[in-house]
């Protein structure tokens, strides 16, 4: 496990009542999407209400963590604290094989040798004393 | 045809002309544009019941009303990004055509060049509920189009080469534009050497940051006839939004522009092959590829073919962005206004050397946040 980081400049994320599920799953380690007991969808990222059928009978499905680079950018240009040191960082939609998508940076890798298509496996890092953010490897 | 197809028409439009200019605030360009908008049409801010635009403060229309001393009974602040104001049209027209309002005042000022705003690489900060999920990774604007770009290109392997063409024909156009903000000569083989801003778009594939601003006044077909404008008259309309997140996106290359160019092309009686000039928000050239598939001028995977060999250029089979676009024109931001203003200069001949000879029908399309919302206009200088 990573320890918190110390000076960490990056937005970190405002946690409410509606998301707290994910990011305590996230603490854990565990990449929680939610899945609708009425439709079957399985949505990323959490509401109330499923966003296909509108039942609010939702439940927790921890997935394995493994993906697929739907897409990504190489970002050279941001003048944002935290981001503008680590140009070029990798911004990408991973597919989970779980079915939704999500956004996170690719690390652990040279950015040039991101491919869509690659297989990425999930990791979490700590950023605060309760913000433990994903972020995939390449595997 | 719908019932608002012909029912109403644009009768007044100003653009304000300096790119550059430290010396104006926004505020300020909305005013003078909507009073130069006005007295070309022939008409007083006493005649304006319906106001509409988008950018000011949380209540856009309030706000702007009290400055500009309107007491409008309609008005519309819809704020879906860049397209706001070609979605403003649609909403006039409707509004027209019912008699809820019977002449509508559309307004848009912007200072970003003066306020050096990095309006597509400035890195987002968190506001709404769903930016947890995507600002900590660093997202920006010309990222999120960037994603659709690669996306496009492991596709149908489109390359910056073939997007470069965007570029260099829309250069062409601002060169035949005094007040657009770049006029130096631009090639294919400059586009694919600029730098990489967020991989694979490049510099010369990202719009331009300017000041600026404009005005439209429409007002229905009947008493647009007495006005001392040519009335261009709106024949269509359609709006669409699909997600804000980039996550969220069902299909990176399927964006609004299908929906709202469907319907707007409906409602008008029309086809796309009946367009003889479009002018199509290109906030970067990944845009424009996704706006003429979606709006229907070819299919999907074949806009890379259908702007090669500088088709979109002066002089080529397909006019696009004759006012040299937000590639090298303006864009203080929210460019959709601009679409409509050299749209309705087109259709009265009034373009110079720009002018598509015997333009009669014109397609406006704006895109507005990151691919998320997309409205369309057809007009035309006959009401049918």
């Amino acid at each position: 496990m990573t320890t918190p980081s110390t000076g960490y400049r990056k937005p970190i994320p405002y946690v409410d009542e509606v998301s707290k599920t994910y990011w305590k799953g996230a603490q854990r380690g565990e990449l929680l999407v939610q899945q609708c007991k009425g439709c079957g969808q399985r949505q990323f990222y959490p509401r109330p209400l499923c966003a296909k059928c509108w039942s609010t009978d939702l439940e927790w499905l921890r997935c394995s963590g493994q993906g697929t680079v739907h897409s990504f950018t190489l970002t050279y240009q941001n003048g944002q604290p935290g981001f503008r040191e680590e140009l070029p960082y990798v911004f990408a939609l991973i597919d989970l094989d779980e079915g939704p998508r999500v956004t996170a940076n690719i690390v652990g890798g040279k950015p040039e040798q991101v491919k869509i298509g690659m297989r990425v496996s999930a990791a979490f890092d700590w950023i605060s004393p309760e913000i433990r953010l994903l972020r995939f490897r390449p595997v | 045809m719908a019932a608002i197809s012909g029912k109403s028409a644009i009768v007044g439009v100003n653009e304000y002309p300096k790119r550059r200019d430290p010396t104006v605030t926004a505020l300020q360009i909305h005013a003078l544009c909507a009073k130069a908008a006005l007295e070309e049409a022939g008409l007083t801010k006493d005649d304006v019941d319906g106001y509409f635009t988008s950018g000011v403060g949380g209540m856009p229309t309030v706000a702007m009303c009290e400055f500009l001393g309107l007491r409008p009974t309609y008005v519309d602040s819809t704020s879906i990004g860049g397209s706001s104001f070609v979605s403003h049209v649609g909403h006039a027209a409707g509004a027209i055509a019912s008699g809820l309002c019977n002449v509508a005042l559309i307004t848009y000022g912007s200072t970003s060049w003066s306020q050096l705003t990095a309006i597509g690489t400035g890195g987002r900060a968190q506001g709404d509920y769903w930016d947890q999920f995507e600002v900590p990774y660093g997202p920006t604007t010309v990222g999120s189009y960037a994603l659709a770009a690669q996306r496009y290109e492991h596709e149908f392997g489109g390359t910056v080469e073939k997007r470069a063409e965007v570029s260099v024909a829309t250069r062409k156009w601002a060169q035949l534009n005094p007040d657009a903000m770049f006029r130096e000569p631009l090639t294919i083989e400059d586009v694919v050497k600029s730098r990489v801003i967020s991989s694979p778009l490049r510099f010369f594939e990202c719009c331009v940051i300017s000041d600026g601003g404009g005005a439209v006044v429409m007002t229905s077909a009947e008493r647009a006839r007495d006005l001392k404008q040519k009335p261009v008259y709106i024949l269509g309309v359609g709006e669409a939004v699909s997600h804000t997140s980039m996550n969220q996106m069902a299909d990176l290359l399927t964006i609004p522009a299908k929906v709202s160019g469907e319907k707007a092309f409906r409602l008008a009686g029309l086809k796309p092959a009946d367009i003889q000039v479009a002018e199509i928000y290109d906030s970067y050239t990944i845009t424009v590829l996704l706006s003429l598939e979606g709006l229907g001028f070819c299919k999907r995977g074949e806009a890379a073919d259908f702007v090669k060999g500088q088709r979109t250029a002066p002089g080529g089979a397909f006019p696009l962005n004759t006012d040299g676009g937000g590639l090298s024109s303006n864009h203080p931001g929210m460019r959709g206004i601009f679409t409509v203003i050299e749209a309705t200069r087109q259709l009265r001949g009034q373009r110079g050397k720009a002018q598509v000879k015997d333009a009669k029908v014109a397609l406006c399309h704006g895109t507005g946040g990151s691919l998320s919302s997309g409205a369309t206009a057809i007009l035309s200088i006959e009401s049918r």
